[in-house]
């Protein structure tokens, strides 16, 4: 097997979660497998996730990153409230990003929540992964 | 533990900060135990010295492996015996595997997804790890990782394998008690008298109980690994020879909980077997896993260092021009750390 040196350059720790009540997790997957073939490591956790499990499974998990997939409409509503319980767990630290149906008005409100960035339609993985790395918080050691 | 050489000390700064987030997830800070966790994944000399204050703290948790083919459904029995163990008020922590790409270095971790019903609750901690292109069903670091859950107050610890095949025999090393994990159908006797996975389980669950053949599978398996099961002529395990183990077996249903609770009950039964913890001879296994384990990766990093890493290179790639043999690559690298073979 390929013998990895101490991780100076270790992989990026996502999670993927699809918050609220819509069924439609083919992009979450896709974007998951996506992300994987960049090298990063993704946490998947499905569908009809609560704020709550958000939390719960990015503190656990120690992920740089939270990506969330909704589609249903209720992203006014979920996103704002998972930026507010990250906080409150002490993990400001960790990227916060969105996915999916998200109209262009909504996007300065999320923003000032505490949503980096709003990946529409026609995003490509590759614009995705370059954005996260960019923005991804800084190693301290751990 | 007289003549041997005192370990190094991290420098103190290191050795503050380590200690630092050590002492927040010895009393029950989750943040600085997921962050410890992190380092251990990677690696760090964060990990090393907070393990070196957080290791003489562990050795109280019943490790319990579980492993088992693709789809034989481990997540799901998982998360069936979390719901069982907090019934009874316990508290318990999953590390779960899943496999690295040996292409990218990425990983799916996906064993969360059966596992999310437990938000809420700060008893129930659940860490995905990916295997970062260590064979054998475990992450290099999943041992380092269960004593840090150990130290934390976890004293029951569900390590997931990635799905594994015949041989991935590792976690046997890793876990006090090893459940493998069988789906109805997915062989015949011949499977269950290869050598293999199956001569390390403690317990052998056959899962989707609820479909044909589970019971046949049961049978199957009873007959070739316990009844079949050679016995010494003095007795078991009087004689020197190693004996594969005598498993029970049981058949659960994990996606209604059928048989769960004679799971764990089992499992307990494993656990009060040996109430001072796992047998010195299992102790002394996993500790020499561990170090081996630790010795090579050392060994390795000291050959990738800047000033040793053109005669590592040199010497490999010699080896994959047939200019020399991997044996004595593997002799002349040792060369360059500094050793000597012992027979000259």
């Amino acid at each position: 097997m390929v013998h990895n040196p101490p991780m100076l350059d270790r992989p990026i720790k996502v999670l993927i979660a699809k918050p609220g009540l819509d069924g439609h997790d083919r992009g979450a997957k896709v974007l998951a497998r996506g992300l994987r073939d960049e090298g990063f490591e993704v946490v998947y956790t499905g569908l009809r996730q609560t704020p709550e499990m958000v939390v719960t499974a990015a503190l656990q998990e120690d992920v740089d990153v939270v990506g969330l997939s909704i589609l249903s409409g209720a992203h006014m509503t979920l996103l704002p409230k998972i930026t507010r319980l990250l906080r409150e767990a002490g993990l400001d630290d960790v990227l916060v990003t969105a996915g999916g149906i998200i109209p262009d008005d909504d996007v300065p409100a999320l923003r000032d929540a505490g949503v980096s960035a709003v990946f529409g339609p026609g995003t490509t993985i590759a614009q995705v992964a370059e954005f996260l790395r960019a923005n991804v918080r800084a190693r301290d050691g751990v | 533990m007289t003549g041997l050489p005192p370990a190094a000390s991290p420098p103190p700064a290191l050795a503050d900060r380590a200690a630092e987030l050590a002492d927040a997830a010895l009393t029950g800070d989750r943040r600085a135990l997921a962050r410890l966790l992190t380092a251990v994944e990677n690696r760090t000399p964060l990990a090393e010295a907070a393990l070196r204050r957080l290791y003489p703290q562990a050795g109280r948790a019943h490790v319990v492996g579980i492993t088992g083919p693709p789809g034989a459904g481990k997540s799901t029995l998982v998360a069936a015996l979390i719901a069982e163990v907090r019934a009874s008020g316990r508290p318990v922590a999953v590390i779960a595997v899943d496999p690295s790409s040996p292409i990218t270095g990425g990983a799916l971790l996906g064993d969360r997804v059966r596992m999310q019903s437990y938000a809420g609750d700060r008893d129930v901690f659940i860490r995905s790890m990916a295997s970062r292109g260590h064979a054998g069903g475990l992450a290099s670091t999943s041992g380092a990782a269960a004593a840090v859950l150990d130290a934390a107050g976890f004293d029951l610890i569900l390590v997931e394998t990635v799905g594994t095949g015949q041989s991935e025999v590792e976690v046997a090393a890793a876990a006090d008690t090893t459940v493998v994990l069988e789906a109805p159908e997915m062989g015949d006797e011949v499977q269950a008298i290869k050598a293999g996975l199956l001569e390390v389980a403690d317990l052998v669950v056959v899962n989707k109980g609820d479909r044909p053949g589970a019971q046949r599978t049961a049978a199957q398996l009873r007959a070739m690994l316990v009844a079949a099961a050679p016995r010494s002529a003095r007795g078991e395990g009087s004689d020197a020879r190693p004996r594969p183990k005598r498993p029970e077996v049981l058949v659960t249903t994990a996606s209604t909980g059928a048989g769960v609770p004679e799971l764990l009950a089992a499992l307990d039964r494993y656990r009060l077997a040996a109430p001072d913890g796992p047998a010195p001879a299992a102790r002394l296994a996993r500790a020499e896993a561990q170090v081996w384990a630790i010795l090579g990766d050392r060994l390795r990093d000291r050959l990738h260092e800047p000033a040793r890493r053109a005669a590592t290179a040199e010497t490999v790639a010699a080896v994959a021009d047939h200019q020399l043999d991997p044996y004595a690559a593997a002799d002349r690298l040792l060369q360059v750390l500094g050793g000597r073979r012992s027979d000259g």
